[in-house]
């Protein structure tokens, strides 16, 4: 592991002792301004202030330009670039042969969306503990900009061609399929980010996280919806959010009725402020209703959509033993003489 | 059973003065989800438990209920148990597939039938023994229900009267089976009673069959393929195991996980030392597997040639990422879904070549239980010593059929972790790159996340040997070349061939799976038919070790006897072999889905080395639409 090297200028250390440019990767190979950039930068934060161990990180991604970004961020932690769409399922094996490590998976449109519709789908069934990003630019960037799966019915090509497809909506999709933290931001919001990140970081369960990602090469014209000046000329924040991590005190006072207080697994809690009257993020049908009427107004709603912070995660409920499936040294593993022997005695 | 199986003259079995003893081949056909599986397990049993060496495979449809399904055993006290071509005892039960059935047999075969079937009538040169199993059911139970589940168990008692088996083993093996519920066992013991009774007061004996006990048994167990992979699994210390179902592999995961529940639950705290996941699909399974070799467990998958097609991308990735994992694949009929429920060796190809750019894996082929044990074990070992997929390529016919087996052997290696990198390690060779041949053999340190060690970047795109991200020409080349190296390490590494030298021999023999049985039967009808005297190389891994081209080079003609109709084990032969030894192969193909047998082997040779002009038969071919619907 990493650790703490004293420096005479006494560098800001968080509260395992490291400085934060351990938290950061190798120098981004993406476009000047690209949003997954800035969604990189918010996970450097949110794991440094959360005090991650980064040799307890796996990166996870499939393929695409977002799914590049593991590499821009965590530098001293194993990641694992899989194939396009499928990198769920090598999260999942990850997870099951050490159940202590903390997965942060970072797909794009296309690969949830297109190709990994699939394995989407069953990571969000199975409720796997991992924080799940999707950098969403309505594109495909890596290949040179034709339409995902996100993209809105109207919205352009930068040649002119239009969407006439409705777009699949990932958050509504993954609350309806059981995932426990769904949430929606933009990497231009970085208070917001940053703090959905946190909350993802100390949920125990799927964290499921769209982020509007411009990308400013192919996606980002008059005519997109995925571009910056529309998101931020139509993002509409369903909540305010303070994160107060489980290793601080609360410093702020809330009004009464005005805010609702959600404990995370990791006893880290969530101040939502409602800006929608009467919404409850932990109620799965107020989360679909606020998402089909933002969409219906042609706005899309940030915040944490939906949160269920006690159900059991997939890799609980299979009820290991205490120490990783990994670490298991072979006595623990293969069975004694006595086992074959009664096996062979059955067949005989 | 089929018609184009027609009288195939083995041996003259029936000669009307001599009784055959220990030497001979049932059928029975029914319908399937009739419950007839049970009647013809403890048929087999019974004869396992005499001494005789048998054998029992199942030809059934890819159905659920009411297609027809033929299960045939063989006894033969040489201890052959190849599918045999030709049917010494018919016990026809199926209306819709009987008359082909008895029109399918050799002059002289015995057919036990339902009476109403009235089969007497379609030959004159057959010996007939009508039973009438309705009448008869109804002396056991009065239950409709317990009838249609006791109906087959008749036909086993009628069989016992008529050639010796001994009922009391026909009890044991329905204990076997229903050990905790005694009064199943009453009933069908009573059923065979039934039939013992009514073939001893009105069937005359005219055949000459007989099961006479011998010593041939002791040691042995009766178990099928995918049992014995699962058993494998289980003591090679699997630790995540990603599956989808798929016929003929789903038995393996499924005895497997009831293996995994039973041993390997922590007995105080309820906690077990494995996870289990039914996956989405079998490209889920293989990532699962993947994730789970990259992060240190030991993790594997099965499955069967469709869902090899579909794990193609990722059997790359691990291949060119370095990541462990176990797959096995239990071979069915293809291409496509082809003929899900027969069997074949049709997957030698793909599955060496899995992926694109230049992908190869190291392939294992077990012949027998004892070698699915085995090579399940060595397959985890290999894939952490090499870092990469290993693919234990069973059939349909080891993996569903029930076969004699030794005990298993209690492994006596500890496991074999690899190249894992520790702080020793670390020490010894300074810097740690992921891809860096320290050694010199190819195999390169690997970190464990979680544990500590330096991370680094596991990725499907081109790398360098620190792991770094690299499209550089020079970068790649090294990189697949060690890759090569790794390959040629392998070689010495993988189960070594059985090979059996006769000196007087012009003639070898390579083959390997499951087509072994039917080479060792076939070997000896060279010998007895024709005196022609063999060479034997049993393969049992790719890559292949050297000794096979100075195998063939000892020979003038070579022939590669396999289960498919490409010759796809000759032709991965053929990419290593000199063209001098090359040109000395010559097939012999099998591919109806059957399993192969010894006769056709022996017609085969005989004709290309010019003993013969034309085959005894048809090489087996399954001529009835047996199946449609799922699988
Ligand atoms: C099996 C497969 N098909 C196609 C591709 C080509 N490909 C690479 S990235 C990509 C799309 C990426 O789009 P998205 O996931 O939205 O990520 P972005 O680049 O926009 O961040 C495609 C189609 C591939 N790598 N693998
Ligand atoms: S092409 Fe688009 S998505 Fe890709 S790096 Fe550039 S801006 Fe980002």
């Amino acid at each position: 592991m990493p650790t703490a090297t004293p420096s005479p200028k006494k560098k800001k250390v968080n509260r395992i002792g490291l400085e934060l440019p351990i938290y950061r990767g190798s120098k981004t190979t993406l476009c000047a301004g690209c949003g997954h950039n800035a969604i990189s930068e918010r996970v450097v934060d949110a794991c440094f202030t959360m005090g991650i161990q980064p040799d307890r990180v796996v990166k996870l991604s499939g393929i695409g330009c977002s799914s590049k970004s593991p590499a821009y961020f965590l530098g001293s932690a194993h990641g694992f670039n899989a194939v396009h769409g499928r990198m769920p399922s090598v999260g999942t094996g990850a997870m099951l042969a050490n159940k202590d490590l903390v997965a942060i998976g970072v797909s794009g449109d296309g690969d949830t969306g297109a190709i990994g519709i699939g394995q989407f789908v069953h990571l969000m069934r199975r409720n796997l503990p991992m924080v799940y990003i999707i950098e969403d630019n309505g594109c495909y960037g890596l290949t040179k900009g034709q339409f995902s799966p996100t993209a809105d019915v109207g919205s352009t090509l930068k040649t002119g061609v239009v969407n006439d497809l409705a777009p699949i909506d990932t958050c509504a999709l993954a609350i309806e399929l059981g995932a426990t933290f769904v949430a929606r931001s933009f990497s231009g919001d970085k208070k917001q980010l940053t703090a959905l990140l946190k909350a993802a970081l100390s949920h125990r369960g799927i964290a499921m996280l769209d982020v509007l990602s411009p990308c400013v090469t192919f996606n980002d014209h008059e005519g997109s919806t995925k571009s910056y000046s529309y998101a931020k000329s139509h993002e509409e924040p369903i909540e305010e959010i303070d994160f107060v991590p489980y290793f601080e005190d609360i410093t702020v006072e809330y009004e009464p009725g005005t805010t609702r207080e959600v404990t995370l697994h990791d006893g880290s809690r969530l101040f939502l402020k409602k800006l929608d009257e009467g919404y409850n993020a932990t109620d799965r049908a107020q989360a679909m209703r606020v998402l089909r009427e933002t969409r219906a107004r042609g706005e899309f709603a940030t915040g944490l959509v939906f949160v269920d912070p006690v159900a059991e995660d997939f890799v609980t409920s299979l009820n290991l033993v205490d120490e990783p499936l990994a670490s298991l040294s072979e006595g623990r593993v293969r069975p004694s003489r006595s086992v074959l022997d009664d096996i062979m005695g059955g067949l005989r | 059973m089929p018609a184009s199986d027609l009288a195939v003259e083995e041996r003259p079995s029936t000669s009307l003065t001599k009784p055959v003893v220990n030497d001979f081949s049932i059928q029975v056909a029914t319908v399937n989800g009739s419950g007839s599986q049970t009647a013809n397990l403890v048929l087999l049993r019974s004869i396992f438990q005499m001494g005789v060496p048998v054998s029992g495979k199942n030809l059934f449809p890819s159905n659920i209920a009411g297609l027809p399904t033929w299960f045939t055993i063989r006894a033969n006290k040489d201890g052959y148990i190849a599918r045999k071509k030709e049917i010494d005892v018919l016990v026809a039960m199926n209306a819709e597939t009987a008359r082909e059935d008895v029109l399918g047999l050799r002059a002289g075969a015995v057919v036990v039938y339902d009476e109403p079937l009235k089969l007497d009538t379609v030959r004159d040169d057959l010996i007939f023994y009508p039973v009438p199993f309705d009448t008869l059911v109804g002396e056991v139970s009065r239950d409709v229900k317990l009838r249609r589940r006791v109906r087959n168990m008749i036909y086993d008692g009628v069989l016992a009267k008529l050639f010796g088996v001994e009922i009391d083993e026909m009890e044991k093996a329905l204990r076997k089976q229903f050990g905790t519920k005694p009064k199943v066992v009453e009933i069908n013991r009573e059923a065979l009673d039934v039939g013992y009774a009514f073939a001893d007061a009105k069937l005359e004996k005219r055949d000459h069959f007989r099961v006479e006990p011998m010593e041939g048994n002791q040691g042995r167990i009766l178990i099928d393929g995918n049992a014995a992979s699962a058993v494998g699994c289980l003591m090679a210390g699997v630790t995540v195991v990603a599956w989808y179902p798929i016929t003929p592999s789903s038995s393996l995961c499924e005895t497997l996980i009831s293996y995994l529940r039973r041993y390997r639950v922590d007995k105080k705290t309820g906690k077990a030392t494995f996870a289990v996941v039914q996956a989405e699909d079998e490209i889920a399974a293989l990532g699962m597997a993947i994730g789970g070799g990259w992060a240190g467990a030991r993790s594997m998958t099965a499955t069967s040639g469709p869902g090899i097609s579909l794990m193609g991308e990722f059997a790359g990735l691990a291949y060119y990422s370095e990541v462990p994992c176990v797959v096995f694949d239990v071979q069915r009929v293809g291409p496509s879904t082809g003929l899900p429920t027969r069997t074949a060796q049709g997957d030698v190809l793909s599955t060496a070549f899995l992926s694109h750019g230049d992908s190869r894996h190291p392939l294992l082929f077990p012949c027998s239980p004892e070698e699915c044990f085995e090579m399940a074990i060595s397959a985890f070992d290999l894939a952490e010593r090499f870092q990469t997929p290993v693919f234990v390529l069973s059939d349909l016919d080891l993996g569903m059929n029930t076969w004699m087996a030794n005990e298993f052997e209690y492994p006596d290696k500890p496991m074999d972790r690899g190249k894992v990198l520790d702080e020793d390690t670390l020490e010894r060779i300074g810097r740690f790159g992921r891809y860096r041949d320290v050694d010199g053999d190819g195999i390169t340190y690997r970190s464990i996340p979680g544990t500590s060690m330096p991370a680094y970047f596991c990725r499907g795109s081109g790398h360098n040997e620190w792991g770094q991200y690299s499209e550089r020409s020079d970068d790649y080349k090294k990189n697949v070349d060690r890759l090569t190296r790794k390959f040629e390490t392998a070689r010495n590494w993988m189960p070594a061939p059985i090979v059996e030298i006769n000196r007087k021999a012009r003639i070898g023999i390579v083959a390997y799976g499951t087509t072994h049985w039917a080479v060792v039967e076939s070997r000896d009808q060279l010998v007895a038919e024709a005196d022609l005297q063999t060479s034997y190389y049993r393969l049992r891994a790719y890559p292949f070790r050297s000794a096979l081209a100075s195998f063939i080079e000892r020979h003038d003609r070579v022939y590669v006897i396999e289960q498919n109709r490409d010759a796809q084990m000759s032709t991965l032969m053929r990419i290593e072999l000199r063209a001098e030894l090359a040109g000395r192969l010559r097939s012999v193909l099998h591919y109806s889905g059957e399993p192969i047998d010894a006769r056709s082997i022996t017609d085969d040779v005989l004709i290309q080395e010019g003993y013969r002009v034309e085959y005894s038969a048809f090489s087996g071919a399954v001529p009835q639409d047996a199946g449609v619907g799922g699988e």
